[in-house]
């Protein structure tokens, strides 16, 4: 069709803008729709304007539905023509009309025709169309010939037709899964392609029979697969099927472990990538398991091709997150990529070998990473800055370089969300690291010299006010935060003034100096500014007097807004200008739950509601958020950890209820999670009664019921218990359930007002030595355990009785202790009569522990097992072995 | 379903990141506005990148896109995150490799509009509902231009129409160069 559809204009001197659709319009083209209608049908015509009605709706082009209608029936009108290439428009731009039922009727019998054609064309197409846009009732009609054409001789046809299987199996699944013998001759098929779709629509006919996949799987393991793509299929459907067998026996076989890794040695690169991710996505991959998939990954990531480089480095990427040891061997070829063209294989590089990194290389890499920094968009540079923060906190010695590097970057040019990304990693480490703390601080001060987004002013002069007063030298952070009040808007300027207040009231000797320059401010033309200056001069005594400022100042000056702002909004909406004042303390504290007829909205099913929820995101720290957010616990610290949640109730009762652990340094706060499943119920005063007499270091403090439970909406009350500080106090805890239960009209929703006390009883609940230690990786054992030294070592040896098996023993052991396995150490290979197992933590106080623990069997199932300890502390390695020795 | 490979869109764009031809397979950008959004950034993403000798590959907002220019011409297929990035590049290679063959070698933005419907054609024939057909590009592009006219047509109007289509094309063919 070399023939412009469209006469080109006159004026030639925009060649480069030439189109045959210039000045195409949807009117005129409909115009030309007429063309179908002829008698003698011209089918080149008619393909053109097919290609220009299909060229308007690629553009985006929408037709009305009565334009749609006319186009339908004039198009079939061209299933006259026997012109192959017409037929095949005709069939595209049914396609896209996605023409209603009642039209689908005036087509179905010329499909049908061609479905039962000599030409293979014909077959294949109007199988695709016809499955496309029918419904189930005409599907039994063709349901015969879609049997036939699937075993059809011509690939193409068998295609057309188990693709359209594919397609169908959503709509109508139990017509789809009559073919299974067709699919699964088709399965044998020479024809690469056919097998693909084949395999792929068996395997989605059987996927809830777990039994079939299995055999389906094992068959074609052995090896009549040749189509790459089938092959992949294969490899998905092994993984899928090795995850689930895992569930099941816990001897550490993989059965199909054999065949992944010969699929490495395919000639097709797809297929032996497929099987290299497959292999490092093992639950539980042994390093053994790993190396031969590391191995090929490795020779792709110096392949010519860019696509294979990324394959390989985004794959390894992902496993230097949990054995970063496996990787280290690609370290040289990582390096030669962090110069490649391709941006993201760079970046990923990178990351990678910050990931792997030890803390004598960290140096080299920073000096790379400077040069490279310089050239790549801002959207890497975050991935880069989030991966060198996790590195600081990895090596904290290493703070110093890796801050300086922040500091650099933070001067250089750079658009909102990387400088964000840079201020918020150094936050964190002058949180984290102690010793980062003024350096960090004084990076921060000369940043906001030189800033041009005001968010992130206000943040860093917020996070001064609480962090500077604290340093060894304050004073030299007023220069910093006063000259904003000379320079920034009236935002940064009020925030100045607050972080100013904030040095005043800490720090007793820079007092005098803060009150002149807080007068000062007084004078400012903004009005937010003058009030907080004359509010903080006034708080503070600002008449000149040095005077000890007040415990209640502090509060306010430091102290969170615990109220959640929804509640105050609708507060100081719902307040009336009178004689008396707002009351802050008149707004509701409680988080509202969403009213009941919200939660009844249609398409949630009842049936989910006997597990608990998760309850709040379980990241330490929306708990600690949530917990900073109740007055009663605010004093407790620094959350230590949380437990994950708990269950004190079967599956399916009335009360769903769980517990999260928090452990404080002195405090230990139990979260009950609890929902309510009964619509017909309203629970009030929701408390849990703790019986601790099991638990004889713990008394209770204090404890928050939950106000309201109605149904379907999860819940929280808190006890907390005093311990001795420091001590892992361990016991047991008999709960009790105490509500006021009030009847509800599930039709109104609305609650009776009278209710009735009910108490439900609950299972107990442990607190064991395990919450007291915190999993805490370390990427290399060995180097770990040297730099620890054996000033703190301690060794010795259990027998620990007759098991089931070796690895029984050791999960039993690693779950005693609450610690975190290090390189896959916790996986115990098959028929092994011993095994080594390393872990790491941090203990309560903040101590980090290594744990070596050697297995070994005695006799036919007793187990034996050394265990050596090294931490920072002797107390704390005793402690361990006290743990092991009662459990 | 999630276990099969698919294929989010295929994007045929020009150097100015217009549409040339597009086909979408998932409902991820439910509106046009969406789609163009999204042509738009990706193209603006690779513009500078040289995707002229091989595929390049990207991640853009939890998609992975392989790409291949020519000319004025920017090929663009993409998966989802977790999907293996070699199939999708063999199947940017098989559209890649059946516009060449099918444009015979001249592959620009002019030549490609002028063969809007052999391009439309080999989408069709690659994939279906996100679902790969085939990625052979000799196979594709075979699919694509058997042009002749029905078997079961009486044999005297075949040759003639036949005839007359060829003269025509050639005519118009020397004409325009």
């Amino acid at each position: 069709m070399a023939q412009p559809l469209v006469k080109k204009d006159d004026d030639r001197d925009d060649e480069a803008d030439y189109s045959p659709f210039l000045g195409i319009e949807k009117g005129a083209v409909l115009q030309e729709a007429r063309v179908f209608n002829d008698p003698q049908l011209d089918p080149r015509r008619c393909s053109q304007v097919i290609t220009k009605l299909l060229y308007l709706l690629n553009q985006g082009e929408s037709f009305t539905k009565v334009e749609a209608t006319e186009v339908f029936f004039a198009v079939t009108k061209l299933f006259q023509s026997r012109d192959i290439g017409l037929r095949r428009m005709v069939y595209m731009m049914i396609k896209e009309l996605s023409p209603s039922a009642d039209e689908v009727i005036i087509v179905t019998s010329s499909l049908m025709k061609d479905m039962t054609s000599k030409t293979d064309m014909y077959r294949a197409n109007a199988i695709r169309v016809l499955c496309r846009i029918t419904d189930g009732t005409l599907l039994t009609q063709i349901e015969r010939y879609l049997k036939q054409a699937i075993v059809d001789k011509n690939p193409v046809v068998a295609s057309a037709a188990l693709v359209s299987g594919i397609h169908l199996l959503q709509t109508n699944p139990e017509i789809v899964k009559r073919w299974s013998n067709e699919v699964q001759e088709a399965v044998q098929s020479r024809a690469a392609l056919v097998q693909f779709h084949a395999l792929a629509l068996l395997h989605q006919i059987r996927q809830n029979d777990r039994l079939a996949v299995n055999k389906l799987v094992t068959s074609l393991t052995r090896g009549s697969v040749r189509s790459p793509l089938a092959q992949c299929l294969l490899i998905r459907y092994t993984s899928q099927v090795i995850r689930e067998s895992a569930n099941n026996t816990q001897t550490g076989d993989r059965p199909f472990y054999d065949f992944l890794e010969g699929c490495l040695r395919h000639k097709a690169e797809m297929v032996i990538f497929e099987a290299a991710r497959a292999i490092t996505e093992l639950n539980g991959v042994t390093s053994r398991e790993l190396t031969p998939a590391i191995t090929v990954l490795q020779l792709f990531l110096s392949s010519s091709k860019p696509v294979l480089r990324f394959a390989a480095v985004r794959t390894l990427n992902k496993v230097a997150m949990t054995h970063p040891m496996a990787v280290t061997n690609c370290n040289i070829d990582m390096e030669s990529l962090i110069s490649d063209q391709n941006r993201s294989i760079a970046t990923l590089a990178i990351t990678t070998l910050l990931k792997t990194g030890n803390e004598s290389s960290v140096d080299r890499l920073m000096k790379q990473i400077t040069n490279f920094m310089s050239d790549i968009a801002d959207e890497f540079k975050i991935v880069v800055v989030e991966a060198i923060r996790s590195l600081c906190l990895k090596f904290p010695l290493k703070h110093r370089s890796l801050m300086n590097f922040l500091s650099n970057i933070l001067r250089e040019e750079g658009g909102f969300e990387y400088k964000k990304a840079i201020v918020d990693s150094i936050v964190i480490l002058i949180r984290d690291i102690p010793e980062a703390k003024e350096s960090g601080l004084l990076h921060l001060c000369e940043f906001i010299e030189d800033c041009e987004f005001t968010y992130l002013s206000t943040q860093i002069l917020h996070f001064l006010g609480i962090e500077g007063p604290k340093t060894s030298d304050p004073s030299k952070y007023i220069r910093y935060i006063y000259n904003r009040v000379h320079l920034e808007n009236a935002t940064v300027r009020a925030g100045a003034v607050s972080t100013l207040a904030k040095f005043g009231a800490m720090v007793d000797s820079l007092k005098p100096r803060i009150f002149v320059l807080l007068r000062r401010c007084v004078f400012d033309n903004d009005d937010e500014v003058r009030d907080r200056a004359t509010l903080y001069l006034n708080t503070l005594g600002g008449d000149g007097a040095v005077v000890e400022t007040g415990e209640d100042v502090k509060d306010f000056l430091f102290g969170s807004l615990d109220i959640p702002l929804v509640n105050l909004e609708n507060s100081l909406k719902n307040y009336e200008a009178s004689e008396e004042p707002f009351d802050i303390n008149s707004v509701p504290r409680e988080v509202k739950t969403q009213p009941l007829a919200e939660k009844k909205a249609p398409g949630k099913k009842p049936t989910g509601l006997g597990a608990p929820p998760p309850g709040p995101p379980s990241t330490v720290d929306a708990y600690e958020k949530l917990l900073s957010s109740i007055p009663e616990f605010a004093n407790f610290g620094k959350l230590f950890k949380s437990s994950a949640p708990v269950e004190l109730t079967e599956a399916e009762t009335e009360y769903a209820v769980n517990v999260v652990k928090h452990i404080f340094d002195g405090h230990v706060v139990f979260q009950y999670n609890c929902t309510n499943t009964i619509p017909e119920q309203l629970l009030e005063n929701v408390i849990v009664v703790v019986d601790a007499s099991e638990a004889e270091e713990f008394a209770e403090v204090a404890s928050k019921p939950l106000r309201s439970l109605p149904y379907d909406s999860p819940g929280q009350t808190f006890v907390a218990f005093e311990k001795p500080e420091g001590v892992p106090a361990v016991g047991k805890f008999s709960n009790m359930l105490r509500f006021i239960v009030k009847e509800v009209d599930p039709s109104t929703g609305e609650a009776e007002d009278d209710g009735v006390e009910d108490e439900y009883q609950l299972e107990d609940l442990e607190v064991v030595a395990a919450d007291y230690m915190l999993k805490v990786g370390v990427s290399n054992f060995r180097n770990a355990w040297e730099s620890m030294g054996a000033d703190f070592e301690r060794v010795d040896e259990y027998g620990l009785g007759p098991r089931d098996s070796l690895a029984e023993a050791v999960n039993a052991v690693i779950n005693l202790l609450g610690m975190q396995p290090c390189e896959g150490t916790e996986v115990v290979p098959n028929n092994s009569r011993s095994h080594t197992c390393l872990l790491s933590g941090v203990y309560i106080g903040n101590v980090k522990v290594l744990v070596r623990l050697q297995f070994g069997l005695d006799g036919p199932k007793d187990v034996a097992m050394k265990l050596a300890v090294r931490s920072e502390d002797e107390v704390v390695s005793d402690a361990i072995h006290e743990i092991v020795a009662s459990g | 379903m999630e276990l099969c490979p698919s294929i989010k869109n295929i994007l045929l764009l020009d150097s100015e990141g217009k549409r040339i031809a597009v086909k979408y397979y998932s409902d991820d950008w439910p509106t046009n506005a969406a789609k163009e959004a999204f042509e738009k950034a990706i193209f603006t993403k690779t513009q500078k990148t040289n995707a002229r000798t091989e595929a390049e590959i990207t991640m853009f907002e939890n998609y992975v896109v392989v790409y291949k220019f020519v000319q004025d011409l920017h090929f663009f297929v993409t998966g989802g995150e977790n999907e293996n990035e070699i199939i999708l590049a063999t199947v940017l290679q098989g559209f890649f490799d059946a516009v060449g063959i099918l444009l015979r070698g001249t592959v620009d933005k002019k030549e490609a509009l002028e063969n809007l419907d052999l391009i439309l054609l080999c989408l069709d024939e690659i994939v279906d509902g996100g679902i790969i057909l085939e990625t052979d590009a000799n196979v594709i592009a075979g699919k694509v231009a058997s042009h002749s006219i029905d078997a079961g047509a009486p044999l005297s109007e075949q040759t003639i129409t036949q005839a007359l289509a060829t003269a025509r094309e050639h005519l118009t063919r020397s004409l325009l160069k």
